[in-house]
């Protein structure tokens, strides 16, 4: 298998890309759509690493084994995400979740 | 001992040799992922906890700064691509070019940084003695609009009606402020020393088709870098815009 030399012209479209998401992102900040504004922020930064990751870091063009260990780490994250968090909205804290009164009091 | 690209004994070829660089460094970032994974775990929690402090907190920082400051890192990882494509098509020139570039764009992110910093320890929103939220729109500076300022003082106020412990609150946005974005600063800081080290390199000629493994090392890191703003700008600056 040879190298794969991404074009710069691939480059220069993803750089156009980002700096669009970037746009949006400040642009969907600024709307109200109440609880789904997070879940657009969180899928244009998404969208926006994956295209840095796939093109910027090369990983289309990787071999198999490199791509599986780059899923890998996604498969973690959403392991101690999701176990973590299902945790913390199960258990009773008691009416809050910390004593912040009295531990951080200013 | 100086490495030159030449072929090791356990490869079989120059390209098995450089792809497995580039799994250990992958594998390296696989730590990396869970190691911010933990901060911004840490993040989510509390932010769903305390969400109005949370708003209050993310709405005193500078967009204009933290918006100017994506763009800039963005464009780093442009040139920091561009070089590693210099390298591959033995433009020895253009990496040099490109990594400085890299480098200068990495210092302006570092030094808006810096002011940003600056600008929370004036308004006493660093966590501890002295943290106050309601400091800012009380002690107004002769450069602030009055009328910005009134507005500020009356959102201020509200975020305090719905939460009275914003205080408490507010320094758990800003602890989680500093160290994601602490940390993120010293992965940069430590990048800009890797590029010191490659432009060094790139000036001796050490990067040439046949060898262009740091540049690509260095290049998978400092995306990676990139790839966490990517998600701190709009978690820590966006929260509670829309108003």
């Amino acid at each position: 298998m040879s190298e794969h030399i991404v074009s710069p012209k691939i480059y220069l479209a993803i750089f156009t890309t980002l700096m669009a998401g970037t746009g949006m992102t400040v642009w969907a900040a600024f709307q109200n759509f109440g609880k789904f504004n997070i879940v657009i922020a969180l899928a244009i930064a998404t969208i926006k690493a994956t295209l840095v990751v796939l093109y910027f870091m090369h990983a289309r063009y990787s071999p198999k084994r490199t791509q599986l260990v780059i899923v890998c780490s996604v498969f973690w994250l959403a392991i101690m995400l999701s176990l973590t968090l299902a945790d913390y909205n199960t258990r009773r804290h008691e009416g809050r979740l910390a004593s912040a009164t009295t531990c951080y009091r200013a | 001992m100086h490495r030159t690209g030449r072929l090791y004994g356990q490869f079989e070829t120059l390209e098995q040799q450089k792809e497995t660089a580039a799994l250990g460094m992958w594998v390296f970032l696989v730590t990396e992922v869970l190691f911010f994974g933990g901060l911004f775990l840490a993040y989510t929690v509390n932010r769903s906890a305390f969400s109005t402090a949370f708003g209050a907190g993310s709405n005193t920082l500078d967009i204009k700064l933290g918006g100017f400051n994506t763009v800039v890192l963005i464009m780093s990882s442009l040139t920091m691509a561009m070089a590693v494509w210099s390298a591959q098509v033995g433009k020895k020139k253009l990496v040099s070019i490109f990594l400085i570039a890299t480098l200068g764009l990495g210092t302006i992110f570092l030094g808006v940084k810096v002011i940003e910093y600056k600008q929370k320890f004036d308004h006493h929103l660093i966590p501890g003695l002295g943290f106050d939220m309601r400091y800012r729109s009380e002690h107004p500076t002769a450069t602030d609009d009055p009328k910005e300022m009134a507005i500020e003082k009356e959102e201020v106020e509200k975020t305090f009606a719905v939460d009275p412990d914003t205080n408490a609150h507010g320094q758990l946005y800003f602890s989680l402020y500093f160290a994601m974005t602490g940390l993120h600063a010293l992965h940069m800081i430590v990048g800009a020393g890797l590029l010191v080290w490659l432009i060094k390199g790139s000036f001796a000629g050490r990067f040439t088709p046949q060898y262009n493994t740091p540049v690509e090392i260095v290049g998978l890191y400092w995306h990676f870098v990139d790839i966490v703003w990517i998600y701190l700008f709009p978690l820590l600056y966006l929260i509670d815009r829309h108003r």
